[in-house]
């Protein structure tokens, strides 16, 4: 596992002094072929680390955006297969940006959960974080992903205490996500401060890098978060981008790709800086 | 991992990480697991503390009004010409459903736990009434998640919750029905985690609430137990209910199972017919999946996206089913059959006519399904269906079913 593309990609950013920037977009949103061109068009914008959302008809931790975008891929017609194609055809043109598929079990359930590992590992998926599977649940996807070579990425959030921390790191490897408010995703914007001495406390229990979302919108909010952390993830303001460039029937414009890719070049701006300024 | 073809006993369930065979579990989000874990250990105090247990007994004798009935459906019997029919009748509780059982459990653990607030989802509204009432008994806030649907459907039980003081909050979310208020009441939960009790309304969700659920429900079965002992000097033949997540169903059965001779058997609303896509039949036509906490028979399509129910009950239109359901569908203990909107129809209408009960469109499921079986079984043979609720909130439904301006 010491080989993987999430541990290479935060070894080189150390070695740069900065945080990574983590995009987060819904396959198939809002339709195939304008998702692709957005998922492909990421680590140029300045994506360090890519999830993709696989699209689930009830998201029970995502607030309206990212509700709104699952609905948008599923009525496009997105499915897993689909999902697992979108990997391979970027890996034809990226061998190294990390992607980390992010969402609910019932759909790999559906799929096989060992067919899924196999199929997501030979189409280039480096990590997992699926919500709805604790710790308590390891044996059924976390423990054979690892078997694979497949990271699963575990959130903390703070609700998990010192007594429980150990218990949610102990299979979690690629990094750790901290969610950073009790809530729902694209909702409440959280208190930095507390933010930090959480990423602190967390880094007291573990040496693998610990990277902060829910919440995140502004590249100020980015730098500030990257100041701290070792990466920033933004998604409900991404597939808010998304949602504001579509046509009056939902349909993608030339306007669609730009409008993601620039606000990831924005976001991604704010999380460059962000050690320079604390510095 | 599936459950031996003859255990022991049915009723060793759930182990200690909530699992059924292979259904249950906790499949929640990180943020909730702590809780989920406090709530468990707060379980497990209170059924061990006779307190507990005494002030819930005399609340469900003084406040809601148990024992409920056992009453023999003497017309009913005749008129159908076979088996002897008895109806459990939950319908006459407080707030007129079994929901009330477990709303007064559920609301002596959320003050236990020393939490501020009540979050409840609802379908038909009778959950949510149910939840409302004893919430405004313990002066608790309470905020109600029901489905945009339902709430055009069913509402003077939206304008009953208000009356009791509760938030109702419309979700239009997904298509607006139950399973969506469910999700925006986990929202809601995962949001105010740390002074919100989330009162769950059916025998599923994440490890306990489908055993803490059963176990408040499980006084209808126990009760009937001793009451048909007392009319008839023995057990059942046959026990019925109607399930939409399955509480008042389990309720009645949990006490029956290891009673290898009582037949049992669940009707699911077989909406529009279960060849169709219109119902809600999950242990009938849906598979194994995993939703709102637990693992368990699911609508969904071939890529594991959930399906909409269609039910002409509100309450029983809910694409999954409580866990320990799915377990014994697989085991074989309890039978699961399904009634069409057409049938509890008119098994609304002849007990209407005929015991002058006018009887909610959810047992009216289980009363269809009585009328198909009973004539085939003999005089001495004796069925008790769960009553589980008053149909006084359907009336405009069926009114408009009927084509009757009201």
């Amino acid at each position: 596992m010491m080989d993987s593309r999430i541990e290479r990609r935060f070894a080189a950013l150390e070695a740069e002094g900065r945080a990574a920037m983590v995009a987060f977009v819904t396959a198939g949103d809002p339709d195939l072929e304008t998702s692709q061109a957005i998922l492909n068009g990421l680590p140029g914008a300045g994506a360090d680390v890519i999830e993709l959302g696989m699209p689930f008809s009830d998201p029970m931790a995502e607030g309206p955006p990212i509700q709104l975008s699952s609905e948008r891929a599923l009525s496009a017609g997105q499915t897993m297969a689909k999902t697992l194609d979108m990997v391979r055809a970027f890996r034809k043109g990226d061998g190294e940006t990390p992607i980390v598929l992010m969402g609910y079990y019932n759909p790999i359930y559906s799929y096989g959960a060992e067919t899924f590992l196999a199929d997501a590992k030979a189409a280039g998926v480096d990590g997992l974080i699926i919500v709805d599977l604790p710790p308590e649940a390891d044996d059924e996807l976390c423990l054979p992903a690892l078997d694979v070579g497949i990271n699963f990425i575990r959130l903390a959030t703070p609700t998990t205490d010192d007594k429980r921390l150990p218990a949610v790191l102990a299979n979690t490897s690629g990094f750790v996500y901290y969610v950073s408010i009790t809530g729902i995703t694209g909702a409440a914007t959280p208190d930095f401060s507390e933010v930090a001495t959480a990423v602190s406390r967390i880094k007291g229990h573990t040496a693998l890098p610990v990277v902060v979302g829910f919440g995140i919108k502004t590249a100020d909010h980015a730098a500030t978060v990257a100041s701290r952390a070792d990466g920033a993830v933004v998604g409900s303001a991404l597939v808010n981008a998304v949602r504001d460039s579509l046509d009056a029937d939902g349909k993608a414009t030339e306007r669609t790709v730009p409008a993601v890719l620039d606000l990831v070049a924005l976001l991604a701006g704010g999380v460059r800086t962000a050690r320079v300024d604390a510095a | 991992m599936t459950a031996p073809a003859q255990p022991n006993t049915f009723k060793s369930g759930p182990d200690e990480r909530g699992h059924f065979g292979i259904y249950g579990g906790r499949f929640v989000a990180e943020t909730l697991m702590p809780l989920i874990l406090d709530l468990e250990q707060a379980w497990s105090d209170a059924k061990a503390d006779p307190a507990f247990h005494a002030e819930l007994a005399e609340l469900g004798k003084h406040y809601s009004g148990r024992p409920s009935p056992l009453y023999f459906a003497e017309r009913m019997t005749a008129h159908l010409g076979g088996a002897k029919i008895y109806f459990k009748r939950d319908e006459l509780n407080h707030t007129g459903s079994h929901k009330i059982n477990n709303c007064l459990g559920q609301i002596l653990l959320a003050k236990r736990m020393g939490k501020s607030r009540i979050i409840a989802e609802t379908g038909a509204g009778q959950h949510g009434v149910a939840a409302a009432t004893v919430s405004a008994r313990f002066g608790f806030p309470c905020h109600v998640y029901m489905g945009a649907v339902d709430i055009e459907r069913q509402a003077p039980n939206v304008f009953r919750m208000k009356l009791l003081g509760a938030e109702v909050n419309p979700v239009t979310s997904g298509s607006g029905t139950l399973k969506d208020a469910m999700n925006e009441a986990l929202r809601d939960w995962v949001t105010n985690v740390r002074d919100t009790f989330y009162i769950i309304g059916t025998a599923a969700g994440p490890h306990p609430y489908p055993e803490m659920v059963r176990d408040f429900q499980s006084v209808i079965g126990e009760e009937t137990k001793e009451q048909l002992q007392a009319a008839e000097g023995r057990l059942p033949d046959t026990v019925i209910a109607c399930l939409g997540g399955g509480s008042n169903a389990i309720g009645l059965f949990h006490p029956f199972l290891d009673d290898r001779d009582v037949e049992i058997i669940g009707v699911e609303a077989g909406g529009k017919g279960v060849d169709t896509d219109e119902h809600c039949a999950s242990l009938n036509a849906g598979r194994p999946g995993v939703l709102h906490g637990n693992r368990t028979y699911l609508l969904q399509d071939d890529d594991g996206q959930i399906l909409e129910g269609h039910s002409i009950s509100a309450g029983l239109d809910y694409p999954g089913i409580g866990p320990e359901h799915a377990f014994l569908r697989d085991s074989g203990r309890v039978t699961y059959v399904s009634a069409t909107d057409a049938e509890a129809l008119e098994a609304f209408q002849l007990c209407t006519q005929l015991e002058g009960i006018i009887p909610a469109l959810e047992p009216s499921h289980a009363l269809a399904h009585v009328m198909k079986i009973a004539p085939t079984k003999p005089k001495d043979h004796v069925i008790v269906m769960n009553m589980c609720g008053r149909g006084d909130k359907d009336v405009f439904t069926v009114a408009k079913h009927l084509g009757v301006d009201i």
